[in-house]
């Protein structure tokens, strides 16, 4: 137990994936590291193609072995999943690490009863007989709200709404008490009433069995609900991490600034225009030099020698809160403040 | 389901008195006189005029198809050659012999050639679809993919003299193709079949191979697929019990409308190795104006092919349950 006390329940290092395509070779993470502790909720946000999803993926071993070729080490309490067996990473998968993915009609199998979908899981890593199976999964399904569980277990996934299906695969997933969750944008394709009783429901299964998630979004508000700890990514890379309430109310990266902007407040006033981060995100086959966020970033000028485009700034985290760019904290403090005065002209 | 199979029903009888009403006029559409081929060399105008009669087409047309179509469901009377009771599909213009009768000598041969046949292309079409699918992009997909490229190029009438020529008259390692039935003697059957089978089966094969193996790359893709992975299921399991499921359901269509065809006769298979099936029954009675037997050819390879769409929707129904049967 020392060991485990030690390190953190998860801890990405310098992780690579690298896709080899036939126009060359697409690094989709370069360089990626994070801790998460148990019980804890990481969100990770960016734009779509910023690496979050392959992240996860590859932890999970779910990437395509024959394309990919993945550097860095994963270790889950203490053991490392780079490279290690399809049988191990079996034994793990919706078992001590578990996944839901954003789309669930596509992500259930239409040919299958919900309750096997959910039952299979269970029966694949304690050997439950179908019967004792079909019990736990009334009992996941009523667990994640379903109304009438031993009548809907019978189900298939087109039988159930939207936010239903959203649930049982949350049921699927939380079957076999997972000490990693990793949701993949699981609320994005709900509406905004679902999506708050999903959220509520993740973090009262999280309170209940101290679960560690990684919640993966391009929603800041979702990240503002859910996650202690928050990653922005860019282009594969981190650009900035830190506790939530740092990292939305003091954000030091100019791609942050930029996420924040282009979100519509409720509480602001409703005339003003968002303010969309200009440019669109890099291509990961062939990525900017030195910062890759430079292209798009407003301040890349206000830094001496044109140092964005040529050296690739380096994240130094100190107690969990960093920062990759170049600019001064000096620099951040006044650029900032310019920006909040602007919004609130 | 009773109510989708009265539904299907009813249209397959539509779709067979259609049928079989455009081949009536299709065999007018050309003008011709069968009974002037039966008359021989003297005919006097007189036994022309009684040679019509008892081939029953000295009606007007609607008249003929009446009396074909209610003579499969109450009989019919011939002067000359006698009663024909229901299901009447009449008598050869050439032979005399009974349609029905002859329907069903020459049925078992084309349904052994067609079963036989598709056992062996759709283990061996499948199983390299599958194994194809597997091993995406390596060696040994583009070596099956290349094959059956080749070999669905192939013709029956090129293949299968060559096959004769290379394994039964140079070595006689198989049998000469002939029919025996299979109640008689099932060695026999099973020998006289094998080189049109293997042959049939070789074209069908291929294709198969490839259908299996875009289906199988497809549904490996989904979301699904990934979930189940996922959920920590082995690679055999997801194969087949997620990836393979899905990719079933086109292939089943396909299938279902292939063995129609192949139930109808092959009628290539059937003249390269010299076999006595509906296929062959088919061409012959084009050739010699032979109205009744084109008839009814015709109509039992139709039922068959809409016979088999049926099944098709059925069994489509069972592996996808978002398929509702109405």
């Amino acid at each position: 137990m020392t060991s485990t006390d030690q390190q953190p329940f998860l801890s990405v290092k310098d992780l690579k994936v690298h896709f080899s395509t036939e126009d060359g070779i697409v690094k989709a993470v370069d360089g990626l590291s994070f801790d998460l502790a148990r019980g804890k909720t990481l969100g990770i946000v960016g734009e779509s193609g910023s690496g979050k999803s392959v992240t996860n993926l590859t932890i999970l071993g779910l990437h395509n072995p024959d394309s990919t070729e993945v550097e860095g080490s994963i270790t889950l309490d203490g053991q490392e999943l780079n490279g290690a067996s399809e049988s191990t990473l079996e034994k793990l998968r919706g078992n001590k690490m578990a996944m839901i993915f954003q789309d669930a009609l596509a992500s259930l199998s239409p040919y299958h009863t919900i309750g096997r979908q959910i039952g299979e899981t269970y029966r694949k890593h304690t050997g439950a007989s179908k019967q004792e199976a079909r019990v736990r999964a009334i009992e996941m399904l009523r667990r994640v709200g379903i109304p009438q569980p031993d009548r809907r277990v019978d189900d298939y996934p087109h039988q159930f709404s939207g936010g239903m299906r959203q649930r049982a695969m949350i049921a699927m997933a939380l079957v076999c008490d997972p000490e990693l969750l990793i949701a993949d944008e699981p609320t994005t394709a709900l509406d905004v009433t679902v999506q708050a009783q999903i959220m509520d429901l993740l973090k009262d299964l999280q309170q209940e069995f101290g679960t560690s998630i990684i919640f993966i979004t391009h929603d800041l508000g979702v990240i503002a609900d859910i996650a202690d700890d928050v990653l922005v990514m860019y282009g594969g890379r981190c650009v900035e991490r830190g506790p939530k309430e740092e990292v939305l109310r003091t954000p030091q990266h100019p791609y942050t600034w930029g996420l924040l902007g282009s979100m519509p407040t409720l509480d602001g006033p409703v005339d003003v225009p968002l303010t969309p981060i200009p440019g669109s995100p890099p291509s990961l086959l062939n990525p900017p030099s030195g910062c890759r966020f430079h292209p798009r970033c407003a301040f890349a000028n206000k830094v001496d020698g044109n140092r964005c485009a040529t050296e690739s700034p380096v994240l130094e985290i100190v107690d969990g809160r960093g920062n990759a760019c170049h600019l001064t904290d000096e620099q951040r403090r006044e650029f900032l403040a310019d920006l909040a005065a602007s919004k609130a002209n | 389901m009773l109510r989708f199979l009265v539904r299907r029903l009813l249209g397959a009888a539509v779709t067979l008195l259609i049928i079989s009403a455009i081949t009536f006029m299709l065999f007018y559409a050309v003008p011709r006189d069968p009974a002037r081929m039966a008359c021989g060399k003297v005919c006097t105008p007189d036994t022309l005029e009684l040679i019509r009669h008892n081939m029953g087409i000295d009606d007007p047309l609607p008249q003929q198809y009446w009396n074909w179509l209610s003579g499969i469901f109450v009989g019919r009377d011939y002067t000359g050659i006698g009663n024909c009771n229901a299901p009447c599909l009449g008598y050869s213009f050439v032979n005399h012999e009974s349609v029905l009768g002859t329907v069903k000598d020459r049925f078992p041969t084309t349904a052994s050639l067609a079963l036989g046949s598709s056992v062996v292309f759709l283990i061996f079409g499948i199983g390299t679809g599958m194994l194809a699918a597997v091993k995406q992009g390596k060696a040994l997909d583009k070596i099956a993919s290349s094959a059956s490229l080749v070999a669905s190029s192939m013709q029956i009438y090129f293949v299968g003299p060559v096959a004769l020529y290379l394994l039964v008259y140079q070595t006689h390692l198989l049998d000469q193709p002939a029919y025996t039935p299979f109640t008689e003697n099932p060695a026999a059957w099973f020998t006289g079949l094998l080189v049109p089978w293997l042959v049939l089966a070789l074209i069908w094969t291929a294709n198969y191979t490839r259908m299996t193996r875009s289906q199988m790359v497809e549904t490996l893709s989904e979301d699904y697929v990934r979930t189940a992975r996922a959920k920590g299921l082995s690679q055999r399991t997801v194969f087949f019990r997620f990836a393979w499921r899905g990719a079933m359901g086109p292939l089943v269509t396909i299938f279902g409308i292939d063995m129609g065809v192949l139930l109808g006769g092959a009628m290539i298979t059937e003249k390269t190795f010299s076999l006595q099936g509906l296929g062959m029954l088919a061409v012959k009675s084009v050739i010699n104006n032979d109205l009744p037997m084109l008839l009814g050819v015709m109509i039992v390879t139709a039922a068959f092919v809409v016979l088999a769409n049926i099944v098709v929707d059925a069994v489509y129904a069972m592996i996808d349950p978002r398929i509702r049967l109405a």
